[in-house]
Parts: C-alpha cells; sequence; structure tokens
C-alpha cells in the first residue's frame, strides 16, 4: 500500500514539473478593456519590428502590475500618470512630467512619452436616470440621497477617487462596491444608479450613459503612457516611443468601442490602429486559437495546482507525523493553519506580492498555504483518533516506531487523509482562477478578460473547463482511493 | 527463585492511585499462569509489566533472567507473545497478513510466512479460505483465534493473554481453549493469562495468582487454591464456576 502511495505521489510530481518561458520582451496590462488594447498596440508594435513578445496580461489592479513591472515579470504596462502619483509614488499633488520622471527613476523606472489622451475618472449614469433627475454635473448629484452608488472598488479605496470626490462635493450617499466589468450591468438593470467610469471608457457609447460634467475640476489628469524599468533595451524604448501622440480621447473611446460593442478582438483592434498610423505595414494575422489557449491555460492550471497540492501533501503530512502526538502541539498548528484559510484568496493573493512577486510563484505559495489546513487536519484527526487497543497491540507485538507508523498508522490514516488532499484539490482548483488577478495565468485568465470585456461565453471559457477540472480531480481522488485502501475502510463508509 | 518472570516489590501509581502495590511474584517456565481478580484489580497492568508496556515506579522486573532491555524492547517484545480482550486484528490487514505481519517484519520468504500460516490456522482450527477476508467478515471467535496465532507466529518463549477469550459463547470458547492447549502442547510456552473467568482459569491454569486492590493475595497450584482459599475473598472469587 505505502509503494502505491509513494507512486502516486512520484506521478503527481511528475505532472507538476511542466515547462519555463524563453526571454523576451514581456508586456503587461492590468484587467479592463483599454489597457488590454494598449498592451496589444505595444506588443504588436514591438512584433512587427522583429522582437519577440511574451503577453502577460490581466493583472488585477494597479499595485499588481507596478510590483510585477518592478519585480521585472514584466518589462512595460500601460499606466497612467494620476494612477502613477497618487497610488503608486503616494503624492497628493499632481506631478508634472519632470517631477514624475524624477520619482520614477528613484525606483529605477521610466515613463515613455504620454500617448496623447487623457483618461480621467468620471462619473456616469444612464440617460433615462439623467432626464429623471436633469443631472449634468456631479455637482447636480448632492441633493439626491436615495441614488444608490456601486463604484469598482480601486476607486471607493483612492485618495484621488471616492473619498476626495465625496468631500470636495459634499456628497451625502453610501457606496457599495462592485466589480467594474458588471457595473455598466447593474446600472441598466437598475439595482445601482451612480457608477465611477473612465472617461474614454467604449462602454460609455455602448449603453449611451450619460458622463457627469466634474465641475470642481476635481479629477486630476490620467495621461496613459508605458510605463517600463530604466533598463530596459534602448531600441525597445525608442520603438515604443513612436507612440507618442498618437491617440487622442475620441481615438481612444473609438478603440475601446470597438472591442466592447463590435466584439472585435483585441489583436484586431490594435492591429487596424497600428495600420491606419501608419506604423506598420501589414496586419500581422492575430490568430487567436481558442483550444490552443485553453489548452495553455489548463496546463497552466493544473502545473500551479499541482505544485502548490504536492508540497501542501509533503509539508502537511511530514507536520501531522511531528505534532500528532502532542496535544498542544497538534493545537497551535491547526489554528495557524485555520487562521491561513481565514484570510480571504484575493487577500492571501495579494499579501503575497511584497513578499514573492507577482506571478506563478506567489499563486503557487498561496494555494500551497490554503491546501495546508485539510491535509494537517484530516491527518492529524486520522492519527489521533486511531484506536488506542489497535496502539497498544502494535507495541506489544514488538513493531518499531517506524514500524508502526508504516504497517499500523499510515494505512490506519490513510483514507482520512485521501478525504482531506481532495478537499485541498477540488478547492485549490477553484481559487487558482483567481490567480489570474496576479499575472499567473491559468484557466482565470480568460475569467478575468471575460469580466473587464463584460464578455459571458469567454468568463464561460474559464469557468467551465475549472469546473471540469474539479470533477476530474474528485474522480480520480476516487479511483486512487479505491485503489489504496479495502473497500470497507474507504471514506464512504466511515461516514455511512 | 528461578522464575522466567520475576517482579520483586513492585509498585505502579497513576496520578495519585496505586494500581499495584509492592508486589512480588515469580511465574516458573512452561507453567500457565492464571492472574484472577475484578475489574480494577490490576491484573492487566501486572501484564503490561512483562513486555515493558507499563514501567513500573519501584520494584525490579526481570524477564528471562534480566531486566528489560529499554533501548531494544521492540526486539525483546517479539520473544513475548501478546493477544487481547477485542483481539486488536488490524482492520486494514487480511487474515494471512494479520497472522504474518512479525514473520514479514523478520523478514521471512513468503513461502515460510504461508507456511507458518497454514500451521497455525490448521492448529487453532480456521479454515484456510479465510486467509483472504478481512477481520470484520470473521465471527467473534474466529477473531480470537486469528488474534492468538498473531500472537505465537514467531513462536514466543512467553505468551501474554489479557482475556483473549471473553465475549464469546461458552460453546465456542470452550471449543477455542482445547485448540489452545493442542497449540501449547505442540509449541510449549510460559502463559500468563488475565481473566475474570474462573472456570477458564480452572480449564486452563495450572497455577493461580490472586489480585486485589493492587495486592497480590494468594498464589499456588490450581487445584490447590480452589481447595484453600487463604481469604473469604479469594473463596468468594474461586467458588463462582457459572459456566462450567
Amino acid at each position: 500500500m505505502i509503494d502505491r502511495l509513494a507512486l502516486s505521489l512520484t506521478c503527481l510530481g511528475v505532472c507538476s514539473g511542466l515547462s519555463a518561458q524563453p526571454e523576451q520582451i514581456a508586456v503587461g496590462s492590468k484587467n479592463f478593456t483599454e489597457g488590454y488594447v494598449l498592451a496589444e498596440i505595444m506588443a504588436q508594435l514591438l512584433e512587427s519590428r522583429g522582437i519577440p513578445v511574451e503577453r502577460r496580461f490581466g493583472f488585477g489592479g494597479t499595485l499588481v502590475a507596478f510590483e510585477a513591472l518592478r519585480a521585472g515579470e514584466i518589462d512595460v504596462y500601460a499606466e497612467y500618470t494620476g494612477t502613477i502619483g497618487q497610488v503608486i509614488l503616494g503624492s497628493d499633488a499632481t506631478l508634472n512630467s519632470v517631477q514624475l520622471a524624477a520619482a520614477l527613476a528613484q525606483l529605477d523606472l521610466e515613463a515613455l512619452p504620454a500617448l496623447g489622451f487623457n483618461n480621467t475618472y468620471a462619473l456616469a449614469v444612464t440617460s433615462p436616470t439623467a432626464r429623471r433627475y436633469n443631472l449634468r454635473t456631479i455637482s447636480d448629484l448632492q441633493a439626491l440621497s436615495d441614488l444608490r452608488f456601486g463604484l469598482s472598488h480601486e476607486f471607493r479605496d483612492r485618495a484621488d477617487g471616492w473619498p476626495g470626490l465625496k468631500s470636495i462635493y459634499g456628497l451625502s450617499q453610501d457606496s457599495s462596491g462592485i466589480e467594474h466589468g458588471l457595473a455598466y450591468q447593474a446600472l441598466l438593470e437598475g439595482e445601482i444608479d451612480v457608477t465611477d467610469a473612465y472617461s474614454t471608457d467604449g462602454d460609455l457609447q455602448r449603453y449611451q450613459l450619460v458622463v457627469l460634467e466634474d465641475d470642481r475640476g476635481y479629477f486630476p489628469s490620467y495621461h496613459a503612457l508605458p510605463l517600463t524599468r530604466q533598463d530596459l533595451d534602448s531600441e525597445v524604448k525608442a520603438i515604443l516611443g513612436e507612440l507618442a501622440d498618437r491617440l487622442d480621447d475620441e481615438s481612444m473611446r473609438a478603440l475601446n468601442a470597438e472591442v466592447v460593442v463590435e466584439n472585435r478582438s483585441f489583436a484586431e483592434a490594435a492591429a487596424a490602429f497600428l495600420l491606419a498610423q501608419g506604423l506598420v505595414t501589414e496586419v500581422q494575422a492575430p490568430t487567436v486559437n481558442m483550444w490552443r489557449s485553453l489548452v495553455n491555460n489548463t496546463l497552466v492550471h493544473l502545473k500551479l495546482t499541482g505544485i502548490a497540492l504536492l508540497a501542501a501533501c509533503l509539508t502537511g503530512l511530514s507536520l501531522a507525523l511531528a505534532v500528532y502526538r502532542s496535544r498542544r502541539l497538534s493545537k497551535v498548528v491547526l489554528y495557524v493553519a485555520g487562521l491561513l484559510q481565514t484570510i480571504p484568496s484575493i487577500a492571501l493573493l495579494a499579501l503575497m506580492i511584497p513578499v514573492a512577486g507577482v506571478g506563478q510563484t506567489p499563486a503557487i505559495i498561496a494555494l500551497f498555504l490554503y491546501s495546508l489546513l485539510p491535509i494537517v487536519r484530516n491527518a492529524i484527526t486520522a492519527l489521533v483518533t486511531i484506536d488506542p487497543l489497535l496502539r497498544r497491540v502494535a507495541t506489544a507485538l514488538g513493531l518499531t516506531h517506524l514500524q508502526q507508523l508504516r504497517h499500523v498508522y499510515i494505512p490506519l490514516a490513510l483514507p482520512h487523509v485521501l478525504a482531506g488532499v481532495r478537499i485541498a484539490a477540488v478547492v485549490s482548483i477553484g481559487t487558482a482562477t483567481l490567480a489570474a488577478f496576479i499575472g499567473a495565468g491559468g484557466l482565470g485568465e480568460p475569467i478575468v478578460t471575460g469580466l473587464a470585456l463584460n464578455n459571458t461565453s469567454l468568463i464561460l471559457q474559464g469557468a467551465i473547463p475549472a469546473a471540469l477540472l474539479a470533477l476530474c480531480a474528485e474522480l480520480v481522488f476516487e479511483a486512487l482511493e479505491r485503489w489504496l485502501v479495502p473497500r470497507h475502510l474507504t471514506s464512504a463508509q466511515l461516514v455511512s | 527463585m528461578s522464575g522466567i518472570i520475576e517482579l520483586q516489590a513492585v509498585t505502579k501509581r497513576y496520578a495519585e492511585s496505586i494500581v499495584l502495590d509492592d508486589l512480588s511474584l515469580s511465574i516458573p517456565p512452561r507453567s500457565i499462569t492464571g492472574v484472577i481478580g475484578e475489574s480494577g484489580s490490576g491484573k492487566s497492568t501486572l501484564l503490561q509489566l512483562v513486555n515493558g508496556l507499563v514501567l513500573p515506579d519501584s520494584g525490579t522486573v526481570n524477564v528471562f533472567g534480566k531486566p528489560l532491555p529499554r533501548d531494544d524492547l521492540a526486539r525483546f517484545r517479539r520473544r513475548v507473545g501478546y493477544a487481547v480482550q477485542g483481539t486488536g486484528l488490524f482492520p486494514h490487514l487480511r487474515i494471512a497478513q494479520n497472522i504474518g505481519l512479525l514473520g514479514a517484519l523478520e523478514r521471512w520468504s513468503p513461502a515460510d510466512i504461508d507456511a507458518r500460516t497454514a500451521e497455525l490456522m490448521r492448529l487453532m482450527d480456521l479454515s484456510p479460505e479465510l486467509k483472504l477476508r478481512y477481520p470484520y467478515q470473521l465471527s467473534g471467535g474466529q477473531q480470537q483465534r486469528v488474534g492468538i496465532c498473531r500472537a505465537m507466529f514467531l513462536r514466543p518463549e512467553i505468551l501474554l493473554l489479557d482475556e483473549p477469550f471473553s465475549g464469546v459463547d461458552p460453546l465456542t470458547r470452550r471449543d477455542i481453549h482445547t485448540r489452545f492447549l493442542e497449540l501449547l502442547a505442540a509449541e510449549p510456552a510460559t502463559v500468563v493469562l488475565v481473566t475474570h473467568d474462573i472456570a477458564e482459569a480452572r480449564r486452563l491454569a495450572s497455577e493461580l495468582v490472586i489480585v486485589h486492590d493492587g495486592r497480590l493475595i494468594q498464589t499456588g497450584e490450581t487445584a490447590e487454591v480452589m481447595r484453600n482459599p487463604a481469604t473469604k475473598h479469594v473463596a468468594l472469587l474461586v467458588g463462582d464456576s457459572s459456566d462450567d
């Protein structure tokens, strides 16, 4: 039985040991339409000049993308001057370009020439709402305390977002947080009345929303530019510099609308733009093969969960064996593992960034920490609940401690342990979809992109395979249990 | 004294309660000694002193003429068979694996293990087809026989039995007794049998040890103790012959 166990663990390990990426320019993006479009424009421009590009799109938030850049996980992504000043550098004052460059230089970063448009924050309402309350400016909201504000999480928390807006305009309404990709839907369905938007958002056109004028000039300017590290190859910098001032507000909004309204892919929209601007001479036929990306995403997903699970098994079981004989130590271990479990997964992933950067490593660490509790708890419970008579007999028959473990304790604990690993596996597969927010890829990637585009079929391209994968994990562990554990000791038997 | 098992002034406490109090005992080789007493009299503790499951607070325990080897108890215990009430068969192992486990740990060849298992099962009247079953698929009586087979696998010089025959009907029990005595005739060992069943003790034991409240009350040949109980309490204990 032990040999089979060892074999199973080895297989799991081999399955997990998948590929690494070759050296390229890694272009990143945050997870909203404009971010993807700009990233795709930069990527295709570089590719047209013969520079290989790795696309690392969909980072879940400014700090994630920023940390990815600093850590060298990505080489460039599109950022906004206002965001750099306020969120990243923590400066309340609006910085001019010289101050910005100096501040970035201290972090070994560099802002390339701005792309032209100013995508500042805005508040949007539906046209019926605007008509009903005669809304034109943000000041008009003041008297309407019944309006429900559904705001994106980042906007709610930024000093230059909701808190400041509220005090400058004297708004008394409360706000609830909502994923930006879902906000317009909620607006149209009447679940919320006001949301935040970006002034170049193609959805504004799509849903015929009314943008309220910032009549007190509260929002700082958000000029988009490629943000990169100083040590980036100067040839690459020069190529990206060609994009300077090529996009005004209107053309950016049109590009965004092409994607969200006309359902063109980021790649198609970007290619059309580059061609129209004469930056490329021929369209690089952007091939988006759904099946290939599905297979890739699934493999990455398996890698993330596989490595995390394997590490959690080894650590969890060793830990359980080390502490189960001491009631106090067992308690401490279970408390700590339980505590880790209570951290919301998205928060744990975010907490990983300062420690382990972004990408697959922090995702694996976070998944590992999550998998630990079910494995350790089940293993310790299984070990301490072994019939005391069997322990006494095993000792009295002259089995050494190791022999007792191998021939009695581990086989008897196995059904519980397997059940724990099974729970950990299924939970990991689900949680790993969130890892796309920190750039780890996997099946969460189409989900994150789909959320940004409000594209259900894209979301399902991640959600369905993830669900199937979880189901497969269930079946695999069921088969494993049947193979390793005598039927009368299986967990099904234990439950009944 | 020349016992294979020698206890000298042994005292054992758990928390504040005294389980065994200044107990001395010598058990001769090849004897079958019945240890009699009510529940809580300390008789199981007495048994577990012999194979080192329990260590005395004071006094000495010598087995095979020496103190227990504390640094190598596992090897020592393989010379001392052990079977208990409730059998303690390993539920995840088949019958043959339960019986032959110690052989496998001693690196016997599979053929030797098979042969020894078959021999013991024959002696204890267990049908060979039970070999591949799991313990839960056997009757209580069959499980007890398997427990004896397992304890006897390495031909131990001492066999410690902690009420291993209780919990089955009298007829089955008597059959197991007969088989057990035949097995002992074929493979002699010094047996210490803890029981609260005086009929069982009378049938199996050549010597009796009467324990009460952690103290030794009387020892001697079975017939002698039956004939001349030292106290009223002993008379009450040995006078009960309910299922004989």
